[in-house]
């Protein structure tokens, strides 16, 4: 517990500290805000239209943000120190070594998938799919103001992306990994000789394939029927969807694609620790 | 308003923001509900105000460090030690740049949550995702300046992706063997050398200090325009 604590209060932890405070608040900000404007038909702020002058109502707010924001980081920079250990030395592998608490979400899923997926492909798709949501996203409501009842779809899959993909594996990263990168509960003390059998094999194997060939077959078929989930349920609702037939195939495609592979990353997670599963799909050039 | 005096009037106000080169960033009035914490969380802001921090900060912190494997570590030692404020001087730094990253992700938030990204500010969302790549990625290069063990294996980790880059890297699927090899890939690229060494500190320092403040200047500036372009801060129609 005691290395726990020490941990925790890492000068460099300090920010995930930080978030593991300001983010529920500012969770409970934003959503009490939405039942208020769902309960009340209108949101708040439809009845502050009138406007008011930037100086010196907005100046003014501006300047005392900006007077406690340099408060906190005063005293933030004087009573913490920024950590400097020993010089670099080529030779002498920290274990564990990590990458910035910002980026442990993605050293994380180094866990589940191959770094092409995890440390390249995955965060293309962050990247590519945050810049698509503006056009993938038609619902004309909510905009503007705090709301759950108008977009649930979208609020709830960037939640959950947000809160669960990204800063539960930054805090597990940060605080439960330990040397080898294994899991540590925080009350044990990180012993480097753990010993952690590797059992883990192709969900092909456990299912009894035992020809290479075959396995990779199969594996394309699991893959590709995941992301066939996509259209099957675009062909089945189609024909009775208002919503599909203005969203459009291209549209369609792109958000079941972004979304089907978002959530391979719990699928993958549960298959790990529920089954010991290593690869899905394994071919002679990568594997899934 | 020391030369004419100050006339409490709505023209006197509007000609303050108008007339002052800092000031008319803002539009002279705003609809009331923009005043409202509970509705910004002034998270775009903050961020802007840390950047301006680290830039302060990080200049003047550049007098007394030399980017070369040699020095580097032992600048950082005699600034904290030797230099009158230097280890406020580098905390302000360090957290403001953290502060920076954690601004920036709850903007983000506050902005998906009041679908503020819809049209017309589609193009600035994207601008704004650009932003956050671009925050991680100053924050980054900042993180193997001080040339320590910490710096030095995180940038390793964090840079170790690279090389599985598909086709790019040299441990990447799809890569022609004989063409992409360790020492032409895109991680060679990024730190000049099969490991992190000398040329990478180098080049992270100019990524750091250069090449990626320019780029954010250049983007925040282009955020800024595009919220008064789209109608200014966003609000029920």
């Amino acid at each position: 517990m005691e290395h726990f604590l020490e941990l925790v209060t890492k000068a460099d932890n300090v920010p995930i500290m930080a978030i593991m405070f300001l983010l529920p608040f500012f969770t409970w900000l934003a959503f009490s805000q939405a039942r208020r404007n769902d309960r009340a038909g209108t949101p708040a702020e439809a009845a502050q239209k009138d406007k008011v002058y930037v100086w010196p109502y907005l100046c003014r707010s501006e300047f005392v943000c900006a007077i406690i924001v340099m408060l906190i980081l005063a005293v933030w920079s004087i009573t913490i120190d920024a950590p400097l250990e020993e010089p670099s030395n080529p030779t002498q592998t920290p274990n564990p070594s990590k990458a910035p608490w910002y980026f442990l979400a993605l050293q994380e899923m180094l866990v589940y998938f191959d770094p092409w997926i995890a440390g390249v492909v995955l965060p293309g798709f962050i990247i590519g799919g945050l810049i698509a949501i503006p056009y993938i996203d038609i619902n004309p409501k909510g905009k503007g103001y705090y709301t759950l009842k108008e977009r649930p779809f979208a609020i709830g899959t960037f939640c959950f992306g947000f809160f669960v993909l990204w800063i539960v594996l930054m805090i597990v990263g940060t605080f439960l990994r330990g040397p080898g990168w294994n899991l540590f509960a925080p009350w044990v003390k990180w012993d480097p000789h753990k010993v952690v059998p590797l059992t883990n094999i192709n969900l092909t194997y456990l299912l009894g394939i035992r020809n290479d060939q075959t396995a990779t077959f199969v594996g394309f078929i699991f893959v590709a029927g995941y992301y066939a989930l996509g259209p099957i349920c675009y062909l089945w609702k189609i024909k009775t969807s208002k919503f599909l037939q203005e969203l459009g195939l291209v549209r369609y495609i792109i958000i079941s694609f972004l979304f089907l592979t978002m959530f391979s990353l719990p699928i993958k997670m549960a298959l790990r620790w529920g089954a010991n599963v290593k690869y899905v799909w394994v071919t002679p050039w990568f594997n899934i | 308003m020391f030369r004419h005096g100050y006339e409490d009037t709505g023209r006197r106000y509007t000609l303050q923001i108008l007339q002052n080169v800092w000031m008319h960033l803002h539009p002279p009035r705003l609809p009331r509900h923009a005043l409202n914490f509970r509705f910004t969380w002034c998270m775009g802001g903050i961020t802007f105000l840390m950047f301006l921090v680290t830039a302060v900060t990080g200049v003047l912190l550049m007098f007394y460090y030399r980017p070369t494997a040699e020095y580097a570590f032992h600048d950082v030692q005699y600034l904290e030690f030797d230099i009158p404020f230097g280890m406020l001087l580098r905390n302000m730094h360090r957290w403001s740049a953290h502060g920076m990253v954690i601004a920036v992700m709850l903007h983000m938030f506050r902005v998906f949550l009041t679908g503020s990204y819809k049209k017309p500010r589609e193009f600035n969302w994207s601008v704004g995702v650009i932003l956050l790549l671009v925050t991680f990625f100053l924050s980054f290069t900042g993180y193997l300046l001080p040339w320590d063990q910490l710096a030095f294996w995180a940038v390793t980790v964090g840079t170790n992706m690279a090389r599985a880059t598909p086709v790019l890297g040299h441990e990447g699927p799809f890569h022609p063997h004989d063409i992409v090899t360790q020492s032409n890939d895109v991680r060679f690229a990024l730190l000049g050398g099969t490991i992190v060494g000398p040329s990478t500190l180098l080049r992270f320092y100019i990524l750091h200090c250069v090449a990626v403040p320019l780029l954010a200047s250049v983007l925040i500036a282009l955020h800024f325009w595009r919220v008064r372009k789209d109608g200014g801060i966003s609000g029920p129609l």
